[in-house]
Protein backbone atom coordinates (compact mmCIF):
# COMPACT_ATOMS: atom_id res chain seq x y z
CA UNK A 1 0.00 0.00 0.00
CA UNK A 2 1.14 3.40 -0.88
CA UNK A 3 1.62 6.50 0.78
CA UNK A 4 -0.48 9.80 1.14
CA UNK A 5 1.73 12.75 0.49
CA UNK A 6 1.29 13.97 3.97
CA UNK A 7 1.95 10.03 5.05
CA UNK A 8 5.35 11.09 2.78
CA UNK A 9 6.17 14.39 4.63
CA UNK A 10 5.73 12.95 8.33
CA UNK A 11 7.60 9.32 7.20
CA UNK A 12 10.12 11.46 6.41
CA UNK A 13 10.84 13.47 9.43
CA UNK A 14 10.01 10.81 11.37
CA UNK A 15 13.10 9.30 9.83
CA UNK A 16 10.91 6.20 8.46
CA UNK A 17 10.46 4.32 5.42
CA UNK A 18 6.96 4.18 5.78
CA UNK A 19 4.39 4.95 8.18
CA UNK A 20 0.74 4.44 7.68
CA UNK A 21 -2.75 5.94 9.10
CA UNK A 22 -3.22 5.99 12.87
CA UNK A 23 0.13 5.24 13.52
CA UNK A 24 1.84 7.12 16.54
CA UNK A 25 5.57 8.97 15.56
CA UNK A 26 7.44 11.60 16.63
CA UNK A 27 8.48 14.33 14.15
CA UNK A 28 11.44 17.12 13.66
CA UNK A 29 9.78 20.53 12.66
CA UNK A 30 11.43 22.79 10.40
CA UNK A 31 9.21 25.48 11.68
CA UNK A 32 7.00 26.54 14.75
CA UNK A 33 5.02 29.30 15.06
CA UNK A 34 3.43 31.39 17.50
CA UNK A 35 1.24 34.70 17.69
CA UNK A 36 0.67 37.38 20.43
CA UNK A 37 -2.45 35.61 21.56
CA UNK A 38 -0.93 31.70 21.55
CA UNK A 39 2.47 32.64 22.50
CA UNK A 40 2.35 34.21 26.04
CA UNK A 41 0.99 30.96 26.98
CA UNK A 42 3.53 28.67 25.73
CA UNK A 43 6.38 31.11 27.00
CA UNK A 44 5.11 30.18 30.46
CA UNK A 45 4.85 26.40 29.91
CA UNK A 46 8.32 26.82 28.60
CA UNK A 47 9.50 28.76 31.61
CA UNK A 48 7.31 26.76 33.73
CA UNK A 49 8.97 23.18 32.31
CA UNK A 50 12.44 25.14 33.44
CA UNK A 51 13.68 25.04 29.71
CA UNK A 52 16.51 27.35 29.18
CA UNK A 53 17.24 28.05 25.54
CA UNK A 54 15.41 27.34 22.09
CA UNK A 55 16.47 24.22 19.60
CA UNK A 56 16.95 26.64 16.81
CA UNK A 57 17.00 30.72 16.83
CA UNK A 58 16.07 30.26 12.79
CA UNK A 59 12.71 27.46 13.26
CA UNK A 60 10.71 29.40 15.26
CA UNK A 61 8.15 32.61 14.32
CA UNK A 62 6.48 34.78 16.73
CA UNK A 63 4.10 37.06 14.87
CA UNK A 64 2.34 39.86 16.80
CA UNK A 65 -1.01 39.96 14.56
CA UNK A 66 -3.93 39.16 16.96
CA UNK A 67 -4.55 42.24 19.25
CA UNK A 68 -1.78 44.37 17.00
CA UNK A 69 -1.27 46.93 17.16
CA UNK A 70 -2.09 46.43 21.11
CA UNK A 71 -5.86 47.16 21.49
CA UNK A 72 -5.52 47.58 25.19
CA UNK A 73 -2.95 47.60 28.12
CA UNK A 74 -3.40 43.26 28.68
CA UNK A 75 -2.87 43.03 24.39
CA UNK A 76 0.70 45.06 25.29
CA UNK A 77 1.56 43.05 27.82
CA UNK A 78 1.28 40.01 25.94
CA UNK A 79 2.99 41.77 23.33
CA UNK A 80 5.51 42.43 25.55
CA UNK A 81 5.75 39.19 26.89
CA UNK A 82 6.96 37.57 23.69
CA UNK A 83 9.22 40.30 22.93
CA UNK A 84 11.24 39.67 26.07
CA UNK A 85 11.29 36.15 25.31
CA UNK A 86 12.46 36.81 21.59
CA UNK A 87 15.06 38.74 22.60
CA UNK A 88 16.54 36.94 25.28
CA UNK A 89 16.52 34.57 23.46
CA UNK A 90 17.67 35.32 19.70
CA UNK A 91 14.92 34.68 18.00
CA UNK A 92 15.49 35.45 14.77
CA UNK A 93 12.07 35.40 12.79
CA UNK A 94 10.48 37.79 15.03
CA UNK A 95 7.48 40.11 13.63
CA UNK A 96 6.39 42.88 15.61
CA UNK A 97 4.10 46.35 14.47
CA UNK A 98 5.94 48.09 11.33
CA UNK A 99 7.23 44.55 10.00
CA UNK A 100 4.65 41.92 11.14
CA UNK A 101 1.71 41.01 8.86
CA UNK A 102 -1.12 38.27 9.54
CA UNK A 103 1.01 35.21 10.41
CA UNK A 104 -0.39 33.14 7.39
CA UNK A 105 0.08 35.55 5.10
CA UNK A 106 3.43 36.42 6.21
CA UNK A 107 5.42 33.11 6.43
CA UNK A 108 4.96 32.04 2.77
CA UNK A 109 6.10 35.89 1.67
CA UNK A 110 9.03 35.62 4.07
CA UNK A 111 10.19 32.32 2.42
CA UNK A 112 10.01 30.76 5.75
CA UNK A 113 7.66 27.82 4.63
CA UNK A 114 8.95 25.36 1.22
CA UNK A 115 7.38 22.43 -0.13
CA UNK A 116 8.15 19.41 1.78
CA UNK A 117 8.62 20.99 5.21
CA UNK A 118 7.18 20.41 7.81
CA UNK A 119 5.51 22.83 10.40
CA UNK A 120 3.55 23.52 13.65
CA UNK A 121 1.98 26.70 14.28
CA UNK A 122 0.09 27.51 17.69
CA UNK A 123 -2.69 28.71 15.36
CA UNK A 124 -5.89 26.99 14.11
CA UNK A 125 -5.05 28.22 10.31
CA UNK A 126 -1.09 27.03 10.45
CA UNK A 127 -2.77 24.64 7.69
CA UNK A 128 -2.87 27.33 5.09
CA UNK A 129 1.09 26.34 4.38
CA UNK A 130 -0.52 23.12 2.39
CA UNK A 131 -0.81 25.16 -0.67
CA UNK A 132 2.99 25.17 -1.21
CA UNK A 133 3.05 21.17 -0.67
CA UNK A 134 4.57 21.58 3.13
CA UNK A 135 2.52 19.51 5.78
CA UNK A 136 1.26 22.20 8.31
CA UNK A 137 -0.78 21.98 11.05
CA UNK A 138 -2.27 24.05 14.28
CA UNK A 139 -1.36 22.74 17.62
CA UNK A 140 -1.75 24.38 21.16
CA UNK A 141 0.37 26.19 23.14
CA UNK A 142 2.03 23.55 24.58
CA UNK A 143 2.39 21.85 21.49
CA UNK A 144 4.47 25.12 20.78
CA UNK A 145 6.39 25.05 24.07
CA UNK A 146 7.50 21.82 23.31
CA UNK A 147 8.20 22.34 19.46
CA UNK A 148 10.38 25.28 21.21
CA UNK A 149 12.37 23.73 23.22
CA UNK A 150 12.67 19.87 21.42
CA UNK A 151 12.01 20.83 17.97
CA UNK A 152 10.05 17.92 18.09
CA UNK A 153 6.15 17.32 18.06
CA UNK A 154 4.32 13.95 18.16
CA UNK A 155 1.69 12.95 15.49
CA UNK A 156 -1.03 10.26 15.32
CA UNK A 157 -0.51 9.88 11.18
CA UNK A 158 -3.89 10.73 9.34
CA UNK A 159 -5.64 9.17 6.53
CA UNK A 160 -6.60 10.98 3.83
CA UNK A 161 -9.65 12.35 1.33
CA UNK A 162 -8.23 13.21 -2.28
CA UNK A 163 -10.20 16.07 -3.97
CA UNK A 164 -9.64 15.81 -7.42
CA UNK A 165 -9.48 19.32 -8.89
CA UNK A 166 -10.41 19.59 -12.72
CA UNK A 167 -11.73 22.61 -15.19
CA UNK A 168 -11.08 26.06 -14.63
CA UNK A 169 -13.07 28.50 -12.21
CA UNK A 170 -15.58 31.23 -13.89
CA UNK A 171 -14.95 34.93 -13.73
CA UNK A 172 -15.28 36.21 -9.89
CA UNK A 173 -15.30 32.57 -8.62
CA UNK A 174 -12.13 31.80 -6.73
CA UNK A 175 -10.53 29.57 -3.89
CA UNK A 176 -12.89 30.68 -1.42
CA UNK A 177 -16.06 29.49 -3.07
CA UNK A 178 -14.22 26.27 -4.00
CA UNK A 179 -13.25 25.97 -0.71
CA UNK A 180 -17.07 27.36 0.65
CA UNK A 181 -18.69 24.59 -1.77
CA UNK A 182 -16.22 21.29 -0.08
CA UNK A 183 -16.93 22.27 3.61
CA UNK A 184 -20.89 22.94 2.68
CA UNK A 185 -20.28 19.31 1.08
CA UNK A 186 -18.53 17.34 3.89
CA UNK A 187 -19.78 19.40 6.71
CA UNK A 188 -17.35 20.76 9.55
CA UNK A 189 -16.24 17.18 10.80
CA UNK A 190 -16.13 16.07 7.11
CA UNK A 191 -12.36 15.59 7.36
CA UNK A 192 -11.80 15.34 10.98
CA UNK A 193 -8.57 14.10 11.66
CA UNK A 194 -8.07 13.21 8.18
CA UNK A 195 -5.82 15.54 5.50
CA UNK A 196 -7.31 16.81 2.89
CA UNK A 197 -5.29 16.35 -0.40
CA UNK A 198 -5.90 18.41 -3.42
CA UNK A 199 -4.51 16.87 -6.87
CA UNK A 200 -5.41 16.92 -10.36
CA UNK A 201 -4.60 19.03 -13.61
CA UNK A 202 -7.22 21.94 -12.76
CA UNK A 203 -4.46 22.62 -9.70
CA UNK A 204 -2.43 24.18 -12.98
CA UNK A 205 -5.98 26.85 -13.00
CA UNK A 206 -6.06 27.86 -9.37
CA UNK A 207 -3.40 30.40 -8.13
CA UNK A 208 -1.12 30.59 -5.40
CA UNK A 209 -3.86 33.02 -3.42
CA UNK A 210 -6.36 30.74 -4.28
CA UNK A 211 -4.68 27.99 -2.71
CA UNK A 212 -3.60 29.42 0.12
CA UNK A 213 -7.29 30.75 0.96
CA UNK A 214 -8.13 27.07 0.44
CA UNK A 215 -5.75 25.18 2.66
CA UNK A 216 -6.59 27.54 4.63
CA UNK A 217 -9.77 26.55 5.27
CA UNK A 218 -9.24 22.54 5.41
CA UNK A 219 -9.41 23.75 9.52
CA UNK A 220 -12.83 24.51 8.64
CA UNK A 221 -13.69 21.14 7.61
CA UNK A 222 -12.20 19.32 10.67
CA UNK A 223 -9.20 18.66 8.76
CA UNK A 224 -5.30 18.12 10.40
CA UNK A 225 -3.90 19.78 6.80
CA UNK A 226 -4.75 20.28 3.56
CA UNK A 227 -2.28 19.82 0.85
CA UNK A 228 -1.62 20.38 -2.70
CA UNK A 229 0.79 19.10 -5.02
CA UNK A 230 3.25 20.83 -5.96
CA UNK A 231 3.67 22.49 -9.68
CA UNK A 232 5.52 25.33 -11.52
CA UNK A 233 3.37 27.83 -10.14
CA UNK A 234 4.26 26.87 -6.80
CA UNK A 235 7.86 26.43 -7.97
CA UNK A 236 7.57 29.55 -9.06
CA UNK A 237 6.32 31.55 -6.28
CA UNK A 238 9.01 29.77 -4.07
CA UNK A 239 11.54 30.73 -6.63
CA UNK A 240 12.42 34.26 -5.46
CA UNK A 241 11.43 33.38 -1.63
CA UNK A 242 13.43 30.14 -0.41
CA UNK A 243 16.73 30.22 -0.77
CA UNK A 244 17.17 26.60 0.58
CA UNK A 245 16.96 22.95 -0.77
CA UNK A 246 13.40 21.69 -0.54
CA UNK A 247 11.77 18.35 -1.67
CA UNK A 248 8.58 17.62 -3.33
CA UNK A 249 6.38 15.17 -2.66
CA UNK A 250 3.67 13.25 -4.63
CA UNK A 251 0.94 10.54 -3.25
CA UNK A 252 1.81 7.17 -4.38
CA UNK A 253 -0.19 5.78 -7.17
CA UNK A 254 -1.77 3.04 -5.00
CA UNK A 255 -1.87 5.41 -1.84
CA UNK A 256 -5.36 5.04 -0.40
CA UNK A 257 -7.99 7.53 0.33
CA UNK A 258 -10.89 7.22 2.39
CA UNK A 259 -13.02 8.77 0.27
CA UNK A 260 -11.99 10.58 -3.29
CA UNK A 261 -14.53 13.58 -4.45
CA UNK A 262 -14.22 15.37 -7.99
CA UNK A 263 -14.70 18.79 -8.29
CA UNK A 264 -15.26 20.44 -11.37
CA UNK A 265 -13.54 24.42 -11.07
CA UNK A 266 -16.03 25.45 -14.03
CA UNK A 267 -19.68 24.37 -11.90
CA UNK A 268 -18.60 25.94 -8.98
CA UNK A 269 -20.73 29.40 -8.15
CA UNK A 270 -19.79 32.23 -5.67
CA UNK A 271 -20.68 30.62 -2.72
CA UNK A 272 -22.09 32.02 0.87
CA UNK A 273 -21.87 30.31 4.56
CA UNK A 274 -24.68 31.70 6.66
CA UNK A 275 -24.10 32.23 10.76
CA UNK A 276 -23.36 30.30 12.40
CA UNK A 277 -21.32 27.28 11.02
CA UNK A 278 -18.59 27.37 7.67
CA UNK A 279 -20.77 24.24 6.56
CA UNK A 280 -24.02 26.66 6.34
CA UNK A 281 -23.32 27.29 2.35
CA UNK A 282 -25.68 28.83 -0.12
CA UNK A 283 -24.49 29.36 -3.58
CA UNK A 284 -24.81 33.25 -4.35
CA UNK A 285 -28.45 32.78 -6.44
CA UNK A 286 -30.12 31.19 -3.34
CA UNK A 287 -29.10 34.02 -0.77
CA UNK A 288 -32.18 35.96 -0.98
CA UNK A 289 -32.38 39.40 0.45
CA UNK A 290 -30.24 39.68 3.45
CA UNK A 291 -29.14 43.22 4.45
CA UNK A 292 -25.74 44.25 6.20
CA UNK A 293 -24.11 46.51 8.51
CA UNK A 294 -20.28 45.65 7.66
CA UNK A 295 -18.13 44.51 5.21
CA UNK A 296 -14.48 43.25 6.47
CA UNK A 297 -11.73 42.28 3.49
CA UNK A 298 -8.84 40.75 4.51
CA UNK A 299 -7.60 38.02 7.44
CA UNK A 300 -4.95 35.29 6.63
CA UNK A 301 -7.71 33.60 4.05
CA UNK A 302 -8.72 36.50 2.18
CA UNK A 303 -6.16 39.83 2.69
CA UNK A 304 -3.80 39.02 -0.14
CA UNK A 305 -3.17 40.92 -3.42
CA UNK A 306 -5.31 39.29 -6.05
CA UNK A 307 -8.07 39.93 -3.16
CA UNK A 308 -7.34 43.28 -3.04
CA UNK A 309 -7.17 43.50 -6.62
CA UNK A 310 -10.56 41.76 -7.29
CA UNK A 311 -12.56 44.05 -4.73
CA UNK A 312 -10.80 47.15 -6.18
CA UNK A 313 -11.71 46.25 -9.51
CA UNK A 314 -15.83 46.05 -8.30
CA UNK A 315 -15.27 49.04 -5.87
CA UNK A 316 -13.59 51.46 -8.23
CA UNK A 317 -15.84 54.37 -8.92
CA UNK A 318 -18.78 53.53 -6.90
CA UNK A 319 -19.37 54.28 -3.03
CA UNK A 320 -20.06 52.07 0.11
CA UNK A 321 -23.90 52.17 0.87
CA UNK A 322 -25.36 54.33 3.31
CA UNK A 323 -25.02 52.59 6.52
CA UNK A 324 -22.63 50.24 6.16
CA UNK A 325 -19.21 49.98 7.01
CA UNK A 326 -16.47 48.25 4.68
CA UNK A 327 -12.85 47.47 6.79
CA UNK A 328 -10.03 46.56 3.88
CA UNK A 329 -6.91 45.30 5.77
CA UNK A 330 -3.99 44.25 3.60
CA UNK A 331 -2.38 40.99 5.23
CA UNK A 332 1.15 42.49 4.85
CA UNK A 333 3.19 45.50 4.77
CA UNK A 334 4.47 44.11 1.32
CA UNK A 335 0.93 43.78 0.16
CA UNK A 336 -0.51 47.02 1.52
CA UNK A 337 2.96 48.52 -0.05
CA UNK A 338 1.47 47.08 -3.40
CA UNK A 339 -1.64 48.16 -3.43
CA UNK A 340 -0.51 51.57 -2.77
CA UNK A 341 1.61 51.50 -5.62
CA UNK A 342 -1.65 49.84 -7.91
CA UNK A 343 -3.57 52.75 -6.74
CA UNK A 344 -5.94 49.84 -5.17
CA UNK A 345 -5.80 52.03 -1.67
CA UNK A 346 -7.31 55.08 -3.20
CA UNK A 347 -9.84 53.10 -4.90
CA UNK A 348 -11.04 51.70 -1.43
CA UNK A 349 -10.91 55.07 0.39
CA UNK A 350 -12.56 57.27 -2.73
CA UNK A 351 -15.18 54.41 -2.33
CA UNK A 352 -15.45 55.21 1.13
CA UNK A 353 -13.41 52.16 2.67
CA UNK A 354 -11.24 52.22 6.49
CA UNK A 355 -7.72 50.85 5.01
CA UNK A 356 -6.18 49.12 7.95
CA UNK A 357 -2.44 48.11 8.70
CA UNK A 358 -2.47 44.52 8.61
CA UNK A 359 -3.78 42.76 12.07
CA UNK A 360 -6.07 39.79 12.51
CA UNK A 361 -8.50 42.49 14.54
CA UNK A 362 -12.38 41.99 13.65
CA UNK A 363 -11.67 38.57 12.35
CA UNK A 364 -11.49 37.32 15.82
CA UNK A 365 -13.98 39.99 17.35
CA UNK A 366 -10.62 41.47 19.23
CA UNK A 367 -10.39 44.90 17.47
CA UNK A 368 -11.08 47.27 14.53
CA UNK A 369 -14.53 46.28 13.63
CA UNK A 370 -16.56 44.80 16.28
CA UNK A 371 -20.09 43.67 16.06
CA UNK A 372 -22.90 45.11 17.85
CA UNK A 373 -26.00 42.99 19.13
CA UNK A 374 -28.26 42.27 15.85
CA UNK A 375 -25.44 43.50 13.23
CA UNK A 376 -24.72 41.59 10.50
CA UNK A 377 -21.38 41.33 8.64
CA UNK A 378 -20.22 39.98 5.35
CA UNK A 379 -16.75 39.22 5.71
CA UNK A 380 -13.93 37.36 3.72
CA UNK A 381 -12.54 35.80 6.41
CA UNK A 382 -12.92 31.84 7.72
CA UNK A 383 -15.82 31.35 10.64
CA UNK A 384 -18.95 33.00 11.27
CA UNK A 385 -19.35 30.83 15.20
CA UNK A 386 -21.58 32.63 17.54
CA UNK A 387 -19.67 35.92 18.47
CA UNK A 388 -16.89 35.91 16.14
CA UNK A 389 -16.94 39.03 15.40
CA UNK A 390 -18.28 40.48 18.59
CA UNK A 391 -21.84 40.55 20.21
CA UNK A 392 -23.14 36.64 20.71
CA UNK A 393 -26.28 38.35 18.62
CA UNK A 394 -24.50 39.50 15.40
CA UNK A 395 -23.93 37.39 12.51
CA UNK A 396 -21.07 36.84 10.15
CA UNK A 397 -21.64 35.54 6.29
CA UNK A 398 -18.30 34.46 5.07
CA UNK A 399 -18.02 35.09 1.19
CA UNK A 400 -15.41 35.77 -1.21
CA UNK A 401 -13.52 39.19 -1.66
CA UNK A 402 -15.63 39.66 -4.87
CA UNK A 403 -19.20 39.16 -3.00
CA UNK A 404 -18.17 41.40 -0.06
CA UNK A 405 -16.70 44.08 -2.39
CA UNK A 406 -20.15 43.74 -4.17
CA UNK A 407 -22.27 43.75 -1.03
CA UNK A 408 -20.83 46.59 0.41
CA UNK A 409 -22.06 48.88 -2.14
CA UNK A 410 -25.23 47.41 -2.37
CA UNK A 411 -26.06 46.89 1.33
CA UNK A 412 -27.31 43.87 1.24
CA UNK A 413 -25.65 40.16 0.00
CA UNK A 414 -24.78 40.60 -3.63
CA UNK A 415 -23.66 38.89 -7.08
CA UNK A 416 -20.96 41.07 -8.64
CA UNK A 417 -23.91 41.44 -11.70
CA UNK A 418 -25.53 43.53 -9.49
CA UNK A 419 -23.45 45.99 -9.51
CA UNK A 420 -20.70 45.69 -12.61
CA UNK B 1 -8.70 7.66 39.21
CA UNK B 2 -12.32 8.70 39.47
CA UNK B 3 -14.23 11.70 38.37
CA UNK B 4 -18.11 12.05 39.87
CA UNK B 5 -20.35 14.95 38.97
CA UNK B 6 -23.33 16.51 37.51
CA UNK B 7 -23.31 16.91 34.00
CA UNK B 8 -23.64 20.19 31.99
CA UNK B 9 -24.90 19.28 27.99
CA UNK B 10 -24.09 20.72 24.82
CA UNK B 11 -25.10 19.56 21.44
CA UNK B 12 -22.55 19.57 18.25
CA UNK B 13 -19.68 21.58 17.48
CA UNK B 14 -18.78 23.59 20.26
CA UNK B 15 -16.16 26.00 19.29
CA UNK B 16 -13.85 27.13 20.65
CA UNK B 17 -14.97 30.70 20.47
CA UNK B 18 -18.03 29.94 22.50
CA UNK B 19 -15.98 28.26 24.99
CA UNK B 20 -13.80 31.23 25.69
CA UNK B 21 -14.56 34.13 23.61
CA UNK B 22 -11.76 36.06 21.86
CA UNK B 23 -12.19 39.41 23.47
CA UNK B 24 -11.15 37.62 26.64
CA UNK B 25 -7.78 36.30 25.03
CA UNK B 26 -5.66 39.11 25.80
CA UNK B 27 -4.81 37.18 29.35
CA UNK B 28 -3.42 34.14 30.64
CA UNK B 29 -4.61 34.16 33.96
CA UNK B 30 -6.28 30.74 34.26
CA UNK B 31 -9.04 32.34 36.77
CA UNK B 32 -9.89 34.75 34.81
CA UNK B 33 -10.22 32.71 31.89
CA UNK B 34 -12.51 30.36 33.96
CA UNK B 35 -14.66 33.34 34.98
CA UNK B 36 -16.04 33.70 31.11
CA UNK B 37 -15.64 29.58 30.66
CA UNK B 38 -19.11 28.88 27.92
CA UNK B 39 -20.32 32.40 28.10
CA UNK B 40 -21.16 33.05 24.44
CA UNK B 41 -23.02 29.40 24.81
CA UNK B 42 -24.39 29.26 28.47
CA UNK B 43 -24.50 32.62 29.96
CA UNK B 44 -24.76 31.12 33.16
CA UNK B 45 -22.25 28.01 32.90
CA UNK B 46 -19.71 29.96 35.56
CA UNK B 47 -22.71 30.27 38.02
CA UNK B 48 -24.15 26.95 38.31
CA UNK B 49 -20.56 25.00 37.63
CA UNK B 50 -19.54 23.05 40.71
CA UNK B 51 -15.99 21.88 41.33
CA UNK B 52 -16.11 17.85 40.12
CA UNK B 53 -18.84 18.64 37.16
CA UNK B 54 -18.82 17.28 33.75
CA UNK B 55 -19.34 18.86 30.27
CA UNK B 56 -20.74 16.15 27.93
CA UNK B 57 -21.33 17.04 24.12
CA UNK B 58 -22.15 15.50 21.18
CA UNK B 59 -20.19 15.76 17.84
CA UNK B 60 -16.74 17.71 16.74
CA UNK B 61 -16.26 19.48 20.35
CA UNK B 62 -13.93 22.01 20.61
CA UNK B 63 -13.56 22.77 16.94
CA UNK B 64 -12.25 26.44 15.69
CA UNK B 65 -9.23 28.11 16.92
CA UNK B 66 -6.42 26.23 18.32
CA UNK B 67 -6.68 28.34 21.58
CA UNK B 68 -5.18 26.79 24.29
CA UNK B 69 -7.16 28.93 26.99
CA UNK B 70 -10.40 27.09 25.78
CA UNK B 71 -9.02 23.93 27.74
CA UNK B 72 -7.38 26.06 30.65
CA UNK B 73 -10.82 27.71 30.76
CA UNK B 74 -12.69 24.77 31.33
CA UNK B 75 -10.53 23.27 33.54
CA UNK B 76 -10.37 26.03 35.99
CA UNK B 77 -13.68 26.29 35.95
CA UNK B 78 -13.86 22.99 38.10
CA UNK B 79 -14.88 20.56 35.24
CA UNK B 80 -13.36 17.39 35.94
CA UNK B 81 -13.63 15.67 32.31
CA UNK B 82 -15.01 16.19 28.93
CA UNK B 83 -17.13 13.51 27.26
CA UNK B 84 -17.97 13.87 23.59
CA UNK B 85 -18.63 11.73 20.62
CA UNK B 86 -15.79 12.81 18.63
CA UNK B 87 -13.41 15.97 19.37
CA UNK B 88 -11.76 18.40 17.08
CA UNK B 89 -8.23 17.47 16.99
CA UNK B 90 -6.42 20.61 18.17
CA UNK B 91 -8.34 20.06 21.28
CA UNK B 92 -7.99 16.61 21.38
CA UNK B 93 -4.04 17.50 21.31
CA UNK B 94 -4.33 20.52 23.63
CA UNK B 95 -6.50 18.89 26.41
CA UNK B 96 -4.19 15.53 26.83
CA UNK B 97 -0.92 18.26 26.27
CA UNK B 98 -2.69 20.22 29.19
CA UNK B 99 -4.17 17.44 31.63
CA UNK B 100 -8.01 17.72 31.06
CA UNK B 101 -9.44 14.76 31.24
CA UNK B 102 -11.53 13.77 28.24
CA UNK B 103 -13.38 10.34 26.80
CA UNK B 104 -14.61 10.00 23.25
CA UNK B 105 -17.84 7.84 24.07
CA UNK B 106 -20.95 8.21 21.44
CA UNK B 107 -23.33 6.20 23.33
CA UNK B 108 -22.69 8.29 26.89
CA UNK B 109 -22.36 11.61 24.85
CA UNK B 110 -26.31 10.01 23.30
CA UNK B 111 -27.79 9.26 26.41
CA UNK B 112 -26.34 10.90 29.16
CA UNK B 113 -29.02 14.11 29.80
CA UNK B 114 -28.00 17.72 31.31
CA UNK B 115 -28.20 17.40 35.22
CA UNK B 116 -27.94 13.77 35.20
CA UNK B 117 -25.09 12.12 38.36
CA UNK B 118 -22.32 10.53 36.45
CA UNK B 119 -19.21 8.66 37.51
CA UNK B 120 -15.68 8.11 35.19
CA UNK B 121 -13.50 5.51 35.95
CA UNK B 122 -10.21 6.35 33.84
CA UNK B 123 -8.37 3.58 34.36
CA UNK B 124 -11.14 1.06 32.47
CA UNK B 125 -13.40 3.89 30.51
CA UNK B 126 -16.80 3.01 32.37
CA UNK B 127 -18.68 5.44 32.56
CA UNK B 128 -21.91 5.17 35.02
CA UNK B 129 -24.96 7.33 35.16
CA UNK B 130 -26.24 7.35 38.39
CA UNK B 131 -28.97 8.86 37.47
CA UNK B 132 -30.84 6.76 35.13
CA UNK B 133 -28.71 3.52 36.11
CA UNK B 134 -26.32 2.93 32.55
CA UNK B 135 -22.94 2.69 32.02
CA UNK B 136 -21.52 3.18 28.89
CA UNK B 137 -17.63 2.12 27.53
CA UNK B 138 -15.41 5.02 26.32
CA UNK B 139 -12.69 4.41 24.05
CA UNK B 140 -9.42 3.78 25.80
CA UNK B 141 -6.15 6.09 25.02
CA UNK B 142 -3.30 4.27 23.22
CA UNK B 143 -0.34 3.96 26.06
CA UNK B 144 1.67 6.80 24.80
CA UNK B 145 -0.86 9.14 25.22
CA UNK B 146 -1.69 7.74 28.79
CA UNK B 147 2.06 8.19 29.49
CA UNK B 148 1.62 11.98 28.23
CA UNK B 149 -1.58 12.31 30.88
CA UNK B 150 -0.54 10.26 33.92
CA UNK B 151 2.89 12.92 34.00
CA UNK B 152 0.43 15.69 34.07
CA UNK B 153 1.27 17.25 30.34
CA UNK B 154 3.10 17.09 27.49
CA UNK B 155 6.10 18.99 29.00
CA UNK B 156 5.94 17.23 32.24
CA UNK B 157 6.51 14.03 30.27
CA UNK B 158 9.25 15.60 28.62
CA UNK B 159 10.97 16.52 31.32
CA UNK B 160 11.26 12.73 32.48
Amino acid sequence: MGMTMTQKILAAHAGLEKVEAGQLIKCKLDMVLGNDVTTPVAIKEFQKAGFDSVFDKTKISMVMDHFTPNKDIKAAGQCKLCRDFANEKGIVNYFDVGDMGIEHALLPEKGLVAPGELVIGADSHTCTYGALGAFSTGVGSTDMAAGMATGEAWFKVPSAIKFNITGKLNEWVSGKDVILHIIGMIGVDGALYKSMEFVGDGIKNLSMDDRLAMANMAIEAGAKNGIFIVDEITKAYVSDKVNREYKVYEPDADAKYDAVYDIDLGKIKSTVAFPHLPENTRTIDEVGEVKIDQVVIGSCTNGRMEDLQVAAKILKGKHVAKNVRCIVIPATQKIYMQAMKEGLLEIFINAGCAVSTPTCGPCLGGHMGILAAGERAVATTNRNFVGRMGHPESEVYLASPAIAAASAITGKISDVSEVL
Amino acid sequence: MKAFGTVHKYGDNVDTDVIIPARYLNTTDHKELAAHCMEDIDPDFVKKVKEGDIIVANMNFGCGSSREHAPIAIKASGISCVIASTFARIFYRNAINTALPILECDEAAKKIEDGDQVEIDFDTGIITNKTKNETYQAQPFPEFIKEIINAGGLLNSLKK
